[in-house]
C-alpha cells in the first residue's frame, strides 16, 4: 500500500526526515508514532505529495509519488493537520466544494455520498450553520467525513481524534475499525500511544526524523518471559519460587518463568493462594521509549 | 475547477460588497455634478468628466476612468492576492491539492476568478453610470453621434467599438495587477502581505512616474500607459501608447504569471 525507500527531506540545513523507509501493507491498520516535531506530518505531507521529498523514492497503492498523484489521489482520503474548510460555508455546502474539485468527480452521487459521509462521522442531524460555528470537534469529524466522500481505499489520517471528547473517540475508532474491517487500510499517525495500542496491527516509530522501529504490534507486545503472580500468600510463595523471583513489590511477584500455566499448577498445589496470575508482556510505551532513546544517543 | 472558483466568488458576500462599495465612488460623483453642475474644466478632473454634463451616456466611460487608476487595482490587488495565500492560511489548499486538483488547473481557475471579477466589477460600475448619466445627467445630444475627445463626431457604432477596446486595454492592465499580486500569493504565508506587497508596487510605480530623475524607468513601470485607454477615443485614433501599453502588459503578464507557475509547483506545502 505504501512503501518509501530512503525518503528524506531537508529544508534548508535542517534534517526534517531522514532515510525513512515505511511498509504498509494492505489490510494494515498502521500507526505511525512520534513525538510532536518528530517529522510525522512532513512524512504524511510527503506521501501525498504537498511536500516534495529531497531524496527517496515514495510509492502509494503501487505507483510512484508525487508523480502519479492523479491516479493514486483520489482514491486516498486524507487529514492533515486538522480540518480546513471555508468557514462561511455549511458542512455539507464544503463536501459538495471539495468533491466537486479535481478529477473524478461524480455529480449524480454525489448528494448521497455526503448523506453517507456525514452519518458514518455522526453528522447526519448537521443543519445550515456555517462551519465558522462547528465546535473543534464537530470540525474534526466533518474533515473525516471530507476523507471518506469518495470511498476510498487507503486512509491518510493525521490525529484524527484531535479535539474529540472519549465519547467521539470512541465512535471513531469504532468507524475506522470497521472500515479496515470492509477492507480499507489505515494509515494512522499520532502522539498518543494508547491510542495506536488500542487500534493498530502495525506501528512505525519516528524519532528525530529516523524511523526507529517498524514491526507488527503483536510482536513489539510479546512476552517477557516473565510471570507476574499477585497471592496474599507472599511468604509460602516466595519460598516455593526462591531463586526464580526477580522482584516483589507489596503482593506482587515478578517469577522468571514462562509457562504460566506449570506456575499456576505448583503454586496451587502447595496451598498457595492465587488472586492473579499472568505472563508479563512488553508494553507498546516501553519498546517505543527504548528505541527512541537508544536513537538518541546515536547522535 | 474552474466552475467551483467562480461559484465561490459569486457565493462570496465580500465580492458583492466590494463591486458596491467601487460602485458607490462614481455614482456619488454623478450625483454631485447633477446636483451642482458643477464639471471640470475641459481638459482637468478625471477624462471624460467635462463632457458628461453635456452628454450623460458619456458617463459610464467617465466612471470607469475614475475607477481604474485606484480602486479597481486595490480590489484586484485583494482579490488575486488571495487566491493560493488565503486557501493556505484557511487550511483549505491541502485539502484542494489531495483531492488531487492539479497545482496549475489551481493557478488558472484562481486567475480567471480574478478576471471574472474584474468583468462583473467593470459592468456593474457601466451600468449603474449608464443609469445615472442618462437620469440625472445632460442628455444634449440626442442625435445619433458623439463627440471624440478631438472634438470631432463619432457615430454610435464607432462609439461602442471604441469603448469595447477601451475595456479590454483595461482588463488587459488589471490581468497585469492580478498576476503581480497571484505571484506574491504564491511566495508569502498571509493573503493580507500579497496584497499589500502588490499595492506598494503600483504606489511605487505612480510615484515614479511623477519623478523626473526616474525618466529611465518610466517606459517599464506598470501604471505607465494605464489610462492610455482615453486615446482611443482621439480622433484619428492615437496608437502608440496604447500599443506600448499593451506590449508592456503582456510582458508583466508573462513574467509574473511564470515566475508564480515556478514557484508554486516546486513548493512544499507546509500550512
Amino acid at each position: 500500500m505504501i512503501r518509501t525507500e530512503g525518503l528524506t527531506k531537508h529544508y534548508g540545513r535542517i534534517a526534517a526526515v531522514e532515510d525513512v523507509g515505511l511498509e504498509v501493507r494492505d489490510g494494515d491498520v498502521y500507526g505511525f508514532l512520534g513525538a510532536n516535531g518528530s517529522g510525522k506530518t512532513t512524512t504524511v505531507r510527503m506521501l501525498l505529495g504537498l511536500v516534495l521529498p529531497t531524496s527517496g523514492s515514495i510509492e502509494v497503492l503501487g505507483r510512484s509519488m508525487p508523480g502519479s498523484g492523479r491516479e493514486v489521489l483520489p482514491r486516498i482520503g486524507a487529514m492533515v493537520e486538522g480540518p480546513g474548510f471555508y468557514p462561511q460555508l455549511s458542512g455539507r455546502a464544503n463536501l459538495a466544494v471539495f468533491d466537486a474539485s479535481g478529477p473524478g468527480r461524480d455529480r449524480p452521487s454525489r448528494a448521497g455520498r455526503i448523506d453517507d459521509a456525514l452519518a458514518q462521522v455522526g453528522l447526519d442531524g448537521v443543519d445550515r450553520r456555517p462551519v465558522r460555528a462547528y465546535s473543534l470537534g464537530m470540525r474534526q469529524r466533518l474533515g473525516l467525513a471530507a476523507a471518506l466522500l469518495r470511498r476510498p481505499r487507503l486512509l491518510v489520517l493525521d490525529e484524527p481524534t484531535n479535539g474529540l471528547d472519549p465519547q467521539g473517540i470512541r465512535e471513531i475508532r469504532r468507524l475506522l475499525l470497521d472500515l479496515n474491517a470492509a477492507g480499507t487500510t489505515v494509515f494512522l499517525s499520532s502522539h498518543l500511544l494508547t491510542e495506536i495500542e488500542q487500534m493498530c496491527t502495525r506501528v512505525g516509530v519516528l524519532d528525530r526524523g529516523r524511523l526507529v522501529l517498524q514491526d507488527q504490534l503483536e510482536h513489539l507486545q510479546r512476552p517477557t518471559g516473565r510471570t507476574v503472580v499477585r497471592t496474599p500468600d507472599t511468604d509460602a510463595a516466595l519460598a516455593l519460587l526462591d531463586g526464580h523471583v526477580e522482584r516483589q513489590e507489596g503482593d506482587t511477584i515478578w517469577v522468571r518463568a514462562d509457562d504460566p500455566l506449570a506456575l499456576n499448577a505448583s503454586l496451587v498445589r502447595v496451598g498457595v493462594r492465587v488472586l492473579e496470575l499472568g505472563p508479563e508482556r512488553h508494553t507498546l510505551e516501553d519498546v517505543v521509549l527504548q528505541a527512541a532513546t537508544a536513537s538518541g544517543d546515536r547522535r | 475547477m474552474i466552475g467551483v472558483e467562480l461559484r465561490k466568488l459569486l457565493w462570496s458576500r465580500r465580492t458583492w460588497v466590494t463591486i458596491l462599495l467601487i460602485d458607490a465612488l462614481p455614482t456619488l460623483v454623478g450625483v454631485l455634478l447633477a446636483v451642482t453642475d458643477l464639471g471640470p474644466r475641459p481638459g482637468t478632473g478625471p477624462a471624460f468628466l467635462s463632457a458628461v454634463l453635456t452628454d450623460g451616456t458619456l458617463f459610464p466611460l467617465a466612471a470607469l476612468a475614475i475607477v481604474l487608476p485606484l480602486f479597481l487595482p486595490i480590489a484586484v490587488a485583494v482579490t488575486a492576492g488571495e487566491a493560493i495565500a488565503g486557501e493556505a492560511q484557511q487550511g483549505t489548499l491541502r485539502y484542494l491539492l489531495v483531492r488531487p486538483v492539479g497545482r496549475t488547473r489551481l493557478l488558472v481557475a484562481k486567475l480567471v476568478s480574478v478576471m471574472a471579477f474584474v468583468v462583473l466589477t467593470v459592468v456593474v460600475v457601466a451600468a449603474t453610470a449608464y443609469v445615472v448619466g442618462t437620469l440625472l445627467l445632460g442628455s444634449d445630444s440626442v442625435s445619433a453621434g458623439t463627440t471624440s475627445v478631438s472634438g470631432s463626431g463619432l457615430s454610435t457604432q464607432e462609439m461602442a467599438l471604441r469603448t469595447l477596446l477601451a475595456l479590454a486595454y483595461a482588463m488587459l492592465c488589471m490581468l497585469g495587477v492580478a498576476a503581480i499580486a497571484l505571484f506574491l500569493s504564491t511566495v508569502v504565508r498571509s493573503p493580507l502581505s500579497a496584497a499589500l506587497g502588490t499595492m506598494g508596487v503600483l504606489a511605487t510605480s505612480t510615484v515614479l512616474l511623477t519623478l523626473d530623475a526616474a525618466h529611465l524607468l518610466q517606459p517599464y513601470l506598470p501604471t505607465r500607459y494605464w489610462l492610455a485607454f482615453v486615446d482611443l477615443f482621439r480622433d484619428p485614433i492615437l496608437w502608440r501608447d496604447v500599443e506600448r501599453g499593451v506590449l508592456l502588459q503582456v510582458v508583466y503578464v508573462v513574467v509574473f504569471l511564470g515566475a508564480a507557475w515556478a514557484n508554486f509547483m516546486t513548493k512544499d506545502i507546509t500550512d
